[in-house]
This record gives structure tokens, C-alpha cells and sequence, in this order.
């Protein structure tokens, strides 16, 4: 085993007396897409800039591809390809000045060629004098990216980098990132999204600075423990309503015209499930194994009504 | 369907106060603007201005030629601060703006007096800034006389009731026409660029971090003072490009003269230059977006105006205005300017103001670096 790209030990930031990021520990495997989930304000984004050195951390330590967080920054960040949530690139530059001053901040030699390769592998030859403010979402993104790869950095920070962009452009965005990564980059991404969530070999979860729960993301389901039923069949409004008061229902959600009911007391909810079937026959119940969709939407619902000071978390 | 709901109306009013009241800037502007221009309008501001300071050549040490100079004094336009001797340090002091006028009493003035030979005295006003020197000017040969007619008895009743007995000669210096243009002009310099350095620095920097595009900046191995030289380098130049272009004009189109030294105009400038800068990199520490940047420069630029005695004279302000104008960089360029460019200053004369533009300065620069080490973190 080569030694993680990222590998953090109680990070701590506090922000005017509010502790943002509380004692994260945290492994990013080399080569590893790895994920990084939680709510809004949940503390990603510092927890990003503070592996890449853009902030000092108050408490713990770390190494990012080897390189101490709190000492070697400038070392980090020349092998560290960073892209922000915002479009963080000069919209009033066009492509081929952006790409070109990016070039220049990582002191790249064969400047000219590499920022023309990097126009062609966009497939933007003929636009590199556009104004990078007017491309689309999903094209700014893909420019940032490009940006963020000029330099051939080992390991990509990307803090959500899709949001806001349509769903085409987010699949595209995810075959390069896949393409990146067989290449050998370790990417850590933080996302919102379920379905790219789901693309990550591991995931960690974080809500109110703490992280609640990581591994590689097969385990993530046994670990949270939930057991599932499949259902469908009418008038499933009314079964929802029917079955949310029970305590062994922890937890009903909506997949196209199903619900996954979701429980992690397996017997109690069992029960229910009996109970229910013979109320209304016309629904078809079948048990499923749990998978990472319902994990999540159990770790966030929680994560928002439990998970105070002393959270109760699954680990 | 009525064409105007009062409901929708309300709401929006009641959203817009809201607005109002969290911005706190622009809230503070609104109360602050007219606060401020009242107070600076209102006292400090004096197209009179009284207590000149002024200096005597007195070569008669006689009972007349100091009621004279008696009569000036209780007349509050003029502020006897001491003495010279000879005409080398009346001229030293007009032109490094010790003092706005040196009275020269003549030798035997008393004698010429009794004698009826109308001796002159020699008023030397520094008229680079017409507005300070021209009352007190208007005023003088009234109040002379009247000082004088109290003191004209004895053996000199002879002379009293017939037209004055001595003449006044005032000798308008460095701006001679009193052209108003003359003393403007030079002033303006320094204005302008206190508008364009502070705002621009301040706004090119907030940009990036408006935009979002200073951490993308800081993710890469880029040093902050590479960051900050070459950002501000160019508004350097800017400053140099306007400078020119006013001098050209200066010259061009209000036919200023450019009597002083060079150098002095050189070292002076580019202080002032640099000093603008740190107060518009402080600024953008201070604020969040581009429009902050813009209401904040725009507080530091009505003193400057008022207060720098670009506008009014310095001297007819009272003390707390000339204190707060003491520290404004432009109130000491501004005399740079007009010395250099009016007065045919030499760098020895401009010592003073380019010390108080390095103290001003530096104490902008430890503020803004002990701010800027807080925002990257």
C-alpha cells in the first residue's frame, strides 16, 4: 500500500469562537475518487482549504501528498490542483489568458504548447478567444478543471463542482473526472449529489464540522445499519402517511413510483410491514438490500434532528 | 383587479427599509454624508479666514511703527508670530509657508513719518492662494489707518486728519493676478489623484475577492507580494500618465507656471503616490464588495476636498479642522504642489510636508498589513 494522499489527524478550525471543522480524521486512499458529503455549511469547503494549506489549521495535523499542512503550503500547492465552488476563473479574460495566467502561477515551461494542448483536450480550438464570462455553466466548469490540470497537480480538491450545472454537463464532467483518475490523480470531490455520490470509491460524511461516518463506499450501507422494503402499488401518499407515525419506521422515501421503507430495528420493522399487508393486499412488498441512496437520506435526516453535541454517530 | 395594490406597495417599502437597515454601509453613508458636510460647511469652512500668520521685518523699532503693527494685530486677520531679518527670511518663510505675510517696516519709518515724506511699508502676501490672503489684504489700509490716528498726537499731531502719512505697498507674491486658476489648479493634482489611487487600488483588490477568483489566486504557489506588486504596479503608472497629462494641461490650457525644482516635485509625487495606494489596499481590507469599496473611497475623498485646504484656505479653519486636515496625505501634497509649482520651492523647503506624508503613510501600512494577515485566514 502506497501512503494516503491526504491523511489528516483531528483537524480543528474555529471561525470567531464557532468550531467549523471539529477533530476530522480522515484517509484519502492514492488513486482513490473519494467523496466527500454533507450538508450546506457543513464545514467542506474548510475542511478542503485547510488540506490544501489555504488556511492554518487551530487544532491537529496533517500530510497532503506527503507535505505537512501547516508547514510545507507552498509545496502542497504546486502539486494540488484546487477548484473553487464559484466559477473562480477571470470572467473578463478570455479561455487562452485564463489558461495562460494559470500556466504562468505554476511557472510551467512550454507555456504556448501546453495551454494550446489544453484548449484542444476541451475541445475549444477556434473559441480560445472567447470571453471566459460568457461560456455556459457546464463549459466554465470544464474550463476550471482544465485550469486546475495544466499543472499535472497528483491530487485534485474539487468542492462542488457541480453545482448548478444541468445534468448533461454534470455526466460529461464525471467521465473526465473518472478519465483523471485511471490516470492515476486521487480526486476528493465534496458533493450534494446523490447520484455522483455514488461514483466515489469512498465517502465520508461530514455534518456540523464532524465527520460522522467514512469508508469505501460498499460498506457505507451495513455500516449505517438500515434495513429496507421495497413497495409499490396505489395510493402510496396514503400508505406514507400510514406508516410514518410508526416508530420502526425510521424512514420513507420516494424512488420514482416506489417507496423504500427504511428501518434499523429489522424485526419491529417486519412487523409493520405484516401489519400493513394485510390493511392493503393491492401493495406489492418486497425486502431489498439496503443501498447508498437510502444510507444517505437516513445519515442527512439524521444528521440534521440528532446529530448535536453529543451526536449519535454511527462510525 | 385594481390597478395598484397598496398591499404589494407596502411590501415592497417595508422590504426596501429592511435592506437598508442591513446595510450598514450604505446606511452609515446616508446619516454620515450630510452630518459631515454640515459640520465641514458649516464651521470649518471660512472664505474670511482670520489669524494669518505673519511675520515683521521691523527695521524701526519706533512708537508709530508699532502701532502700527498693533493695529494689524488686534484687526484678527493678522497673527503676529515674530520676527525676521532681512528680506532673505521673509522670503524663506512665504515661500516654505511659514507665514502668509511679512510686514516690512522701513528704517527712520517714524522719522520720514514726522518729516511728511510718506514712507512706505512693504506688505509681502503669498498669493498663491488668493482666497486666503485677499480680505485680510482689503482690509489692511483701514485698519492701519485707524491705529495710527489714535497714536498721531503730540509732535505729530501736525500730520494727523490730512491723507495718510505713510503708504502701504502690498506686493503680491508667487500668483500676482490673484488668479484663482493659478491656485486651483496645482491643488487639483492632488485631488484627482487621491480619487482615482484610492478608489482604483481598492476596488481592483475587493474584485478578486468579490469574484471569488483570489482563491483560485491563493491555491497556486503564488507569493501574496506578487500578488500585491503586480496588482498595484499599474495603477502606479496610471498615476504617472495622469500626472502628465496635468502638467501638460497645467500648463497648456491655464498657463501655471512650473517655477520650482523637479526633483522636489518628483520625490513628493511619488510618496504621495505610494501613500494612496496603501490607503486603497486598507480600504479593500476593510470591505467586502466592489460597491463598499466605491462608498468607503468616496468618504475618504470629501475631506480631502474640504478639509486639505484644496478648496479653502487651511489657515481660516479652526484648530480641530486643521488637525483632522493635518492628517489627510493631501493636505501636504497639496502644498507640495503649490510650492513647488507656484512658490520655485527646492526639496529643502517641502522637508516638513514629506515628512508628514511618510508618517501618514506608514501608519496606513501597518494598519492594512495588520488587517490583511487576518483576511487570509
Amino acid at each position: 500500500m502506497t501512503a494516503p494522499a491526504v491523511s489528516v489527524k483531528g483537524l480543528t478550525k474555529v471561525f470567531d469562537g464557532k468550531t467549523v471543522v471539529d477533530a476530522v480524521d480522515m484517509d484519502v486512499p492514492t488513486g482513490a475518487i473519494y467523496g466527500f458529503l454533507g450538508p450546506n455549511g457543513s464545514g467542506k469547503t474548510t475542511t478542503i482549504r485547510l488540506m490544501c494549506g489555504l488556511l492554518t489549521p487551530d487544532g491537529g495535523e496533517g500530510r497532503t501528498l506527503g507535505f505537512d499542512i501547516r508547514k510545507d503550503a507552498r509545496r502542497i500547492k504546486e502539486n494540488v490542483g484546487y477548484m473553487t465552488q464559484k466559477f473562480s476563473l477571470y470572467g473578463d479574460l478570455t479561455i487562452r489568458e485564463n489558461l495562460d495566467f494559470m500556466a504562468r502561477m505554476y511557472r510551467l515551461p512550454k507555456r504556448k504548447k501546453v495551454v494550446a494542448e489544453t484548449i484542444r483536450g476541451l475541445g475549444l480550438e477556434g473559441r480560445g478567444n472567447q470571453l471566459a464570462g460568457t461560456l455556459s455553466g457546464g463549459w466554465k466548469q470544464r474550463l476550471a478543471l482544465a485550469a486546475a490540470m495544466q499543472h499535472k497537480p497528483r491530487l485534485l480538491l474539487l468542492d462542488e463542482p457541480t453545482a448548478g450545472v444541468d445534468p448533461k454537463a454534470r455526466r460529461d464532467f464525471w467521465d473526465e473526472i473518472r478519465r483523471l483518475s485511471k490516470r492515476g490523480v486521487t480526486v476528493l470531490v465534496s458533493t450534494h449529489y446523490m447520484d455522483e455520490a455514488i461514483q466515489c470509491d469512498y465517502i465520508a460524511y461530514i455534518a456540523y464540522g464532524k465527520k460522522l461516518i467514512d469508508g469505501p463506499a460498499a460498506d457505507i450501507p451495513a455500516r449505517v445499519g438500515l434495513h429496507t422494503w421495497r413497495v409499490d402499488g396505489p395510493e402510496l401518499i396514503a400508505l406514507e402517511d400510514a406508516l410514518l407515525p410508526r416508530t420502526a419506521v425510521e424512514q420513507v422515501a420516494r424512488f420514482g413510483a416506489q417507496l423504500h421503507v427504511s428501518g434499523t430495528d429489522e424485526e419491529a420493522l417486519a412487523k409493520v410491514v405484516i401489519e400493513m399487508k394485510k390493511k392493503h393486499p393491492e401493495h406489492h412488498w418486497e425486502k431489498k438490500r439496503a443501498e447508498l441512496e437510502e444510507a444517505f437520506i437516513y445519515l442527512m435526516a439524521t444528521a440534521a434532528d440528532n446529530f448535536g453535541p453529543n451526536g449519535k454517530a454511527k462510525t | 383587479m385594481s390597478l395598484f395594490s397598496l398591499a404589494r406597495f407596502g411590501a415592497v417599502l417595508f422590504k426596501e427599509f429592511v435592506q437598508m437597515r442591513r446595510d450598514r454601509m450604505t446606511f452609515g453613508m446616508m446619516i454620515g454624508i450630510p452630518i459631515l458636510q454640515l459640520v465641514l460647511f458649516g464651521f470649518a469652512i471660512n472664505n474670511d479666514p482670520r489669524n494669518l500668520p505673519t511675520l515683521i521685518e521691523l527695521n524701526d523699532p519706533s512708537p508709530v511703527a508699532r502701532a502700527v503693527i498693533s493695529g494689524m494685530d488686534t484687526s484678527d486677520y493678522f497673527e503676529f508670530n515674530g520676527f525676521v531679518f532681512g528680506p532673505e527670511e521673509g522670503d524663506r518663510a512665504l515661500r516654505d509657508g511659514t507665514a502668509n505675510f511679512v510686514v516690512v517696516i522701513p528704517p527712520d519709518f517714524e522719522r520720514d513719518v514726522v518729516r511728511g515724506l510718506s514712507p512706505d511699508i512693504l506688505v509681502a502676501a503669498d498669493a498663491s492662494d488668493p482666497t486666503a490672503v485677499g480680505s485680510a489684504v482689503a482690509a489692511l489700509g483701514g485698519i492701519v489707518e485707524r491705529a495710527i490716528a489714535q497714536t498721531l498726537d503730540g509732535p505729530l499731531q501736525s500730520v494727523a486728519g490730512r491723507p495718510p502719512p505713510f503708504s502701504m505697498v502690498v506686493h503680491k507674491q508667487f500668483n500676482p493676478e490673484g488668479e484663482t486658476s493659478t491656485n486651483i489648479v496645482p491643488g487639483l493634482l492632488a485631488v484627482i489623484l487621491a480619487m482615482t489611487m484610492v478608489l482604483i487600488t481598492a476596488i481592483a483588490i475587493v474584485r478578486e475577492t468579490e469574484k471569488g477568483t483570489m482563491e483560485t489566486l491563493i491555491a497556486t504557489p503564488v507569493r501574496p507580494i506578487e500578488v500585491m506588486l503586480g496588482k498595484i504596479l499599474p495603477y502606479v503608472l496610471i498615476g504617472y500618465v495622469q500626472t502628465l497629462v496635468f502638467l501638460i494641461a497645467a500648463k497648456v490650457l491655464f498657463d501655471v507656471p512650473f517655477t520650482g525644482s523637479r526633483v522636489a516635485f518628483f520625490v513628493g509625487f511619488n510618496i504621495y503616490v505610494v501613500v494612496n495606494l496603501a490607503l486603497g489596499f486598507l480600504i479593500s481590507t476593510l470591505v467586502r464588495t466592489q460597491m463598499q469599496a466605491m462608498q468607503a473611497s468616496f468618504m475618504t475623498i470629501l475631506p480631502t476636498i474640504l478639509l486639505s485646504g484644496f478648496m479653502f484656505p487651511f489657515a481660516g479653519m479652526p484648530g480641530w479642522a486643521q488637525a483632522i486636515g493635518t492628517a489627510i496625505p493631501a493636505t501636504h501634497f497639496l502644498r507640495i504642489v503649490r510650492k513647488v509649482m507656484l512658490k520655485g520651492a527646492e526639496l529643502a523647503d517641502i522637508a516638513a510636508d514629506l515628512r508628514a506624508m511618510v508618517i501618514i503613510g506608514s501608519v496606513i501600512v501597518l494598519i492594512s498589513l495588520l488587517r490583511y494577515r487576518q483576511t487570509l485566514d
